[in-house]
Formats: structure tokens, C-alpha cells, sequence
């Protein structure tokens, strides 16, 4: 690999984590999951505001054994991954961040907004994307009307309870 | 032509396949799947201000997650070329409830009824996809992830804020369900 990514970073860390990442061959693989994670979430229908609110009027199992299922085979992966200690292809050792708690409030007022958000959208944010993709041109208009619920949240952060 | 790969997929299939996304994403370069902070990291691409929140090195620490995204429409664009056209199958019960409400368009992924350029000013069409985007934009940044990264990393991590935003989805979603839709689109 002769790509050389010069970071104006050399904080502790940054000079080993940052090039590998910008690798052009490891974002290729990304994009080849992301490609891949579009595609089931159009064919599992969860990008549907049919099937959100399916799930929202407890009138199908469907969405919840999506859900369930997919929680559970992470949740084993990760298992696994410990059990083995397993290291990443680009050599860490795997770890997930724990979330800090806090008083907990970002969590149960954040989460409540985004779930009225959810429903009326009736897509998450990367559903958002693929519905783009599957030809729901005005989600384009969403997609931006998040981004700015986002700078606004950024905007309001030092004064919102976390 | 009915094939696997052009037509949905049973919950036992496409869930799994979901959660394997997980793992793929620590291995591949330790990375914890969650979409939602893709939109800090616009923000802090476009349109950072003077936002301390935003000034960081969105490069660094999300240019993957972005190449991802945009994976994300592709693999929707794919998705839907090589599909058939067809009405999403939800239950009677749910059709009922919709017919209802006065959606009667079940063609398509979503209702032409709420998410059309045409219907983008009525004032249901701007609640489902203005406010209703807003809404996802706000709360997924203030709670810190979504579905994949509280409900499908943060769950299968056993993580108690992302149990708590989980509460906190449901708590939203049947709140807007059941008092803001019926009077959205009941009212119209």
C-alpha cells in the first residue's frame, strides 16, 4: 500500500488509526457494506412506513422478530468476539465504547423525540437513505430537515439537560 | 420471475442478516454500527458555524460511516431496480387501521398520500416528512444513536442508556401513532 495519508493530527492515537482507516481499500469495504446493508434493509421492508406502523399498532410480530432476531445475533457475535479476543483485519483489539449514562435524561428525552419522529416518518435514519434510493424522491427533503434537527440540537446542546 | 433475492424477505432471514452487520463492522477495523451519527458528521462537513459540537475531525472519525451511508442509498437503488413492484403485505388489521386514517394508496415502500413533492405542503405531507425528519435529526443526536446504534449495537452490548432510549422510541412512536396521526390525518 503506498497511499500515505498525512494527518495534521499527531495526538496520541491518531497516527495509527487514522491512515488505515482512510485507506482508499478500506473505505471501499464500507461502501460495499453499506451497499449491502441498504439492499436488506429494502428487501426486510423495515424501510416502510407501512410496516413502522404495523409495528407501532403491535398488529404483526414481523417487525419485532426483525428487531429481536437481530439484536440476538449481535449480541452473540460480540459474545464470540470477547470469548475469542478476537482482533480487528486491521490489527486492534476490538472494543465497543460504553455509553455514559449520565442522569439519563438525553437518553428518555432524546429517544421519545426520535420515536415521534419515527413514526411519522416511519423511517430511521438510514432507512431515510434507502428510501431515496428506492425511488422516494422527497425524502431528500427529510434528509435535510434532520440534518438541521441535528445542528439544532448541536446549537442547543450546553443548555439541554444530558 | 420470483426469486429470493427480488422479493422480500421472511423476518427470520432479513433479522439475522441485520445483526451480522455488527460484527462485520468490528472486524473489518473495530468499528460500532450506528447510523445516526452520520449526521453530526454532515453538519460538521457543511455547515459546522460555530458549534462547538461540530468542530472536530469529522474525517478522522466518520468518513467510513459516510462511505457507508452512501452505500446505504445505493444498496436502496439496487434494491428497488431489481424488484418487483408490489404492496407492501401488512396485515388486514393494519390496512384497516390505514383506510381509517384515509390512506387508501398502498402501492410502494410509503403512502403517495404523505410522501410525494405534491403532497410536500399539505399539512400532513409536511408533518410526515418536514417535522417528522426534524424530529429524527433532533432526537437520534440528543439520545446519541438510533435503532441500529442504541436498539441493535447498544441492546446486544447490554447497555442500560440504550435500553432506556429504546423505551424511549416506543414511548414516541405510539405517542405519535395513536395522538398525532389520527389527528393529522384524520383532519384533512
Amino acid at each position: 500500500m503506498t497511499t500515505q495519508v498525512v494527518s495534521e493530527f499527531e495526538g496520541c492515537g491518531a497516527a495509527s488509526s487514522e491512515p488505515q482507516a482512510a485507506r482508499p481499500a478500506y473505505l471501499t469495504v464500507y461502501l460495499l457494506l453499506g451497499v449491502a446493508f441498504g439492499f436488506v434493509l429494502s428487501r426486510s421492508e423495515v424501510i416502510s412506513w407501512f410496516r413502522i406502523q404495523e409495528m407501532f399498532r403491535f398488529q404483526s410480530f414481523r417487525m419485532y422478530g426483525i428487531i429481536g432476531s437481530a439484536i440476538a445475533t449481535a449480541a452473540l457475535s460480540i459474545a464470540l468476539i470477547k470469548w475469542a479476543g478476537l482482533k480487528s483485519v486491521s490489527g486492534e483489539s476490538i472494543s465497543i465504547p460504553p455509553k455514559s449514562l449520565g442522569s439519563g435524561i438525553r437518553y428518555a428525552a432524546g429517544g421519545a423525540i426520535f420515536g415521534l419522529g419515527w413514526a411519522l416518518t416511519g423511517a430511521c435514519p438510514g432507512p431515510l437513505f434507502a428510501l431515496i434510493g428506492n425511488g422516494v424522491s422527497v425524502m431528500v427533503v427529510a434528509v435535510v430537515s434532520a440534518l438541521a434537527g441535528a445542528w439544532i440540537y448541536g446549537w442547543a446542546r450546553p443548555s439541554l439537560p444530558h | 420471475m420470483t426469486c429470493w433475492l427480488t422479493t422480500e424477505w421472511p423476518w427470520y432471514v432479513a433479522g439475522p442478516l441485520i445483526g451480522l452487520f455488527v460484527p462485520a463492522l468490528l472486524i473489518t477495523g473495530n468499528k460500532v454500527f450506528g447510523i445516526s451519527s452520520n449526521l453530526r458528521h454532515l453538519c460538521a462537513a457543511i455547515v459546522p458555524g460555530k458549534v462547538e459540537y461540530f468542530h472536530y475531525d469529522w474525517k478522522k472519525t466518520g468518513l467510513w460511516n459516510l462511505v457507508f451511508l452512501a452505500g446505504v442509498l445505493i444498496g436502496g437503488f439496487l434494491a428497488f431496480h431489481s424488484g418487483a413492484a408490489h404492496d407492501v403485505a401488512v396485515s388486514a388489521a393494519t390496512r384497516n387501521s390505514l383506510l381509517g386514517l384515509g390512506i387508501h394508496d398502498f402501492h410502494g415502500v410509503a403512502p403517495r398520500e404523505l410522501f410525494t413533492w405534491r403532497t410536500l405542503l399539505t399539512l400532513r405531507g409536511f408533518l410526515s416528512v418536514v417535522v417528522g425528519g426534524f424530529l429524527v435529526g433532533f432526537g437520534t443526536a440528543y439520545a446519541g444513536g438510533c435503532t441500529s446504534g442504541h436498539a441493535i449495537s447498544g441492546l446486544a452490548n447490554f447497555e442500560l442508556p440504550s435500553l432506556i432510549a429504546v423505551i424511549g422510541f416506543f414511548a414516541g412512536g405510539l405517542a405519535a401513532t395513536y395522538f398525532i396521526l389520527p389527528f393529522v390525518l384524520g383532519g384533512v
